[in-house]
């Protein structure tokens, strides 16, 4: 698995999505933020990123390449699987007081996604989710100017959200519980249409 | 429409001797009465397999239908072969669309099928659906279409509204249940239960937990009041402590009860009011709901306890110490659904106490977070396993797990029917040894030899699926995620597992290989999941080529698997036996191979 894992993890590369701060380098440097890598280091599947070839199992290989993440050491943050563990969304909010499903849309994308977003506490939780949700995508680095493009197509994404008085405003503006507290539905648009949003305040 | 005699009577060429025993010149009506008897749909599919004219009685007689999946068959066909249905229940999505691996507009809509039962069984009484989408326009032909409707579930239901409940509550005259078990309802406010006319009284059971809003308050308090049969009735959490305690007053024949939020603060004179509508429900025998019960005010319902056979805790945020207290009244329980903060010593006292248990439901208040908010362990399980002799069904969510604790179950417990074990992480291995859980779970089909559901997870080789192949002969359903090494494993569950029926895959590295190799198995199951797994669009390709009976779908958000190299994994697979072709309804991004065409439709 050492050889294949080393061919795959190139090609995960390219399409992998990351939040990342400015500067921050990718990857490479072991940083945690990267979407796919907490589970990427287990198992070598593509877990819906599948931009990339599917992966060749060596089926000669030992126990030995799966690093149990519960091993000593810090664990890396785990992405979140999509329907893992296999609790049902009615249930997910048995501990919560509330939940507030809004409707995610990515442009190009044939179908829609909802999002919980009492699940999360802050926008780059919300924006992990999505790029695990729409892993095919990239969204834009909004804390960044530099730009991430699909491999696909070459276009980014910007994540942009229909607030309580029908307007579309930019993710990432207002404070976090503000804008959970107003945000209808999400919508991921391709860079070249965001011109002009949220310039009518 | 008048019965005619559908019975083709007996050439009358055949010499007495060379008839069939006398069994074959039986009066119908006999036949039929005999018939009438047999509850079970597998004993009624093979009593119209015996000859035409059993198949002809059968066809008039069958009362009522399940369909397991409703793109196997048709309305028009199942119109055509049974004359006079009163009951039907159908089931549509995937059974993995509870988790959300199934994009939204998949299918499975009901309306077509509702559509044509109202022309062809106006005496239809009873619908069931079970994830469907079911619009405003259904419901509203149900209400309207069906005079002597009575009862009606919706089971992981989405697509209706409570716009859609009026219209039931309005025509339904003759309902006897409304339930909408988890169903996802756009919620317009509680005003629908009022359309139930103040002459209806007939209510049986009424499940809204699901709902958001509060039913407005006053009709839903007449409702309770004037329908002296009412033996069900489950509230949602915007139900507050106090109203509930007034309904409670009205209804002391409720056998079963689902409270709504069990925790604000009360007065001494609510609290003792609630005490007293408690103590009023002497024939409750279940209780669920119990959103965010506050423990001071659990000694209500000890004096409930002893008679309870079915507790649903799994809402309530109650920790181990007041949980241990409620449960050691609960002597004669037989089903159990709690939340992971019962910990090991909870589970301890529940074996201690509670030994006619059948069924155990742990589910996790922390399912996303990593380290472990509780002390729940695999012993608790193996306590309960050990403790309580009746236990047959088990879903267990933990976070770690030994093969001897599995193998200690399995041989404590073989009279296990159901287990599903959820490791929250991934491909954890046995925390003692490091090993895969392999033998362990083969110890579970080892033993419990009638075992027809099974989930595995943690760290799984191809060695589990051996077992399987072995020993799980009576298993119909099988879930697996993030487990095996190769396609081996999946050709030893197809050509192993004589009995299956349903299985479903996610995110092991499996291909298409066993798919091809075990084709003909695949016509005798209901359906096949696969997504995240390895299998190619070739293999899709020629498998939906070669079965002309099946329906192989391919699902992915990626395009048209045109577009990537045919050696490429597809996103989700879903293969089911159908004896009507392709759907005609698909979505964009579903594309069915056709063995017609050389790509798909």
């Amino acid at each position: 698995m050492g050889g294949s894992e080393e061919v795959s993890s190139v090609d995960l590369k390219e399409t992998e999505l990351t939040l990342g701060l400015p500067g921050e380098k990718s990857r490479d440097s072991g940083s945690s933020i990267g979407v796919k890598r907490g589970f990427s280091d287990t198992l070598d599947l593509n877990l819906g990123s599948a931009c990339s070839k599917g992966n060749e199992f060596d089926e000669n290989e030992g126990d030995n390449r799966l690093k149990h993440p519960g091993a000593p050491g810090p664990s890396p943050p785990k992405a979140q699987l999509v329907g893992w563990p296999p609790v049902r969304a009615s249930r997910k909010n048995a501990v919560k007081n509330s939940c507030k499903y809004v409707k995610v849309a990515v442009d190009g994308a044939p179908y829609l996604r909802k999002a919980d977003l009492e699940l999360y506490s802050s926008y780059q939780q919300l924006l992990k989710a999505l790029e695990d949700m729409f892993s095919c995508f990239t969204i834009r680095n909004f804390f960044n100017d530099g730009k991430l493009l699909d491999p696909v197509n070459g276009s980014e994404y910007v994540p942009t959200y229909e607030d309580k008085d029908g307007d579309w405003m930019m993710v990432g503006d207002v404070p976090w519980k503000m804008f959970v507290e107003s945000c209808k539905r999400i919508r991921l648009m391709k860079g070249s249409e965001t011109v002009g949003l949220g310039t009518f305040t | 429409m008048e019965a005619e005699s559908p019975v083709s009577p007996l050439p009358k060429s055949l010499k007495p001797s060379e008839t069939a025993s006398s069994w074959s010149s039986f009066p119908e009506e006999v036949l039929e009465h005999v018939l009438s008897f047999i509850e079970s749909d597998s004993d009624l599919n093979s009593v119209s397999l015996v000859c035409k004219a059993w198949y002809e009685i059968e066809r008039w007689c069958r009362r009522r239908l399940f369909i397991g999946n409703c793109y196997a068959v048709s309305p028009p066909i199942v119109i055509r072969r049974f004359r006079d249905l009163r009951s039907v229940a159908i089931k549509g999505k995937p059974h993995f669309s509870d988790f959300s691996l199934v994009p939204e507009g998949w299918g499975a809509h009901a309306y077509p099928w509702i559509a044509a039962f109202a022309a062809a069984y106006p005496a239809l009484e009873e619908i069931r659906l079970k994830r469907m989408v079911v619009s405003d326009e259904a419901l509203e032909l149900i209400a309207k279409k069906f005079r002597n409707f009575r009862v009606l579930v919706l089971c992981s239901c989405e697509g209706f509204s409570t716009n859609g409940l009026a219209a039931i509550a309005a025509n339904c005259r003759n309902l006897r249940t409304l339930d909408l078990c988890e169903s996802e309802v756009d919620d317009f406010g509680g005003n629908w239960i009022s359309n139930f006319p103040d002459s209806y009284t007939l209510l049986e059971s009424l499940n809204v937990s699901c709902l958001i809003s509060d039913l407005r308050f006053s009709a839903r308090e007449r409702l309770v009041s004037r329908c002296p049969n009412l033996k069900s009735l489950r509230l949602n959490r915007s139900v507050s402590f106090e109203k509930f305690s007034i309904l409670l007053e009205k209804a002391p024949q409720l056998v079963d009860f689902g409270t709504g939020l069990f925790g604000t603060d009360l007065s001494n004179e609510a609290y003792a009011k609630l005490s007293r509508a408690f103590v009023g429900c002497k024939g409750l025998k279940s209780l669920s709901g119990l959103h965010d019960a506050i423990p001071t005010y659990l000694p209500v319902l000890y004096p409930l306890c002893s008679g309870l056979m079915s507790l649903n805790l799994s809402y309530a945020t109650i920790h181990s110490p007041d949980l241990i207290k409620l449960l050691s009244h609960c002597q004669n329980l037989q089903c159990l659904w709690v939340l992971d903060y019962i910990e090991d010593s909870g589970l301890e006292v529940l074996a201690e106490c509670c030994k006619h248990l059948r069924e155990l439901r742990v589910f996790p208040s922390e399912p996303y977070v990593q380290e472990p908010n509780v002390c729940l362990t695999e012993e608790g399980l193996v306590s309960v396993a050990s403790g309580c002799p009746k236990l047959q069904s088990v879903l267990y969510f933990c976070r770690q797990m030994s093969n001897e604790a599995l193998i200690t179950i399995a041989k404590s417990r073989p009279n296990l029917t159901r287990f599903r074990l959820c490791i929250i992480d991934p491909q954890c291995p046995d925390y003692l040894t490091n090993q895969p859980l392999d033998d362990g779970f083969g110890a579970i089909v080892e033993h419990c030899k009638n075992l027809t559901r099974l989930s595995l997870s943690g760290l799984l080789t191809d060695r589990v699926f051996e077992y399987i192949r072995k020993y799980a002969k009576k298993l119909e359903m099988l879930s697996l995620a993030f487990a095996g090494k190769s396609d081996l494993g999946l050709h030893y569950i197809l050509a192993g597992c004589k009995n299956l029926r349903k299985l479903e895959i996610r995110d092991c590295p499996l291909g298409g290989r066993a798919l091809l190799a075990n084709a003909a198995k695949l016509e005798t199951m209901r359906s096949l999941w696969m997504s995240s797994c390895l299998v190619n669009y070739e293999e899709c390709k020629f498998l939906g080529r070669k079965m002309p009976r099946l329906n192989v779908e391919v699902m992915d958000e990626r395009g048209h698997p045109d577009s990537r190299p045919d050696d490429y994994p597809v996103e989700k697979l879903y293969i089911y036996r159908s004896i009507v072709g392709p759907r005609s309804d698909s979505p964009e991004f579903v594309w069915t191979i056709s063995e017609d065409s050389g790509s798909p439709l």
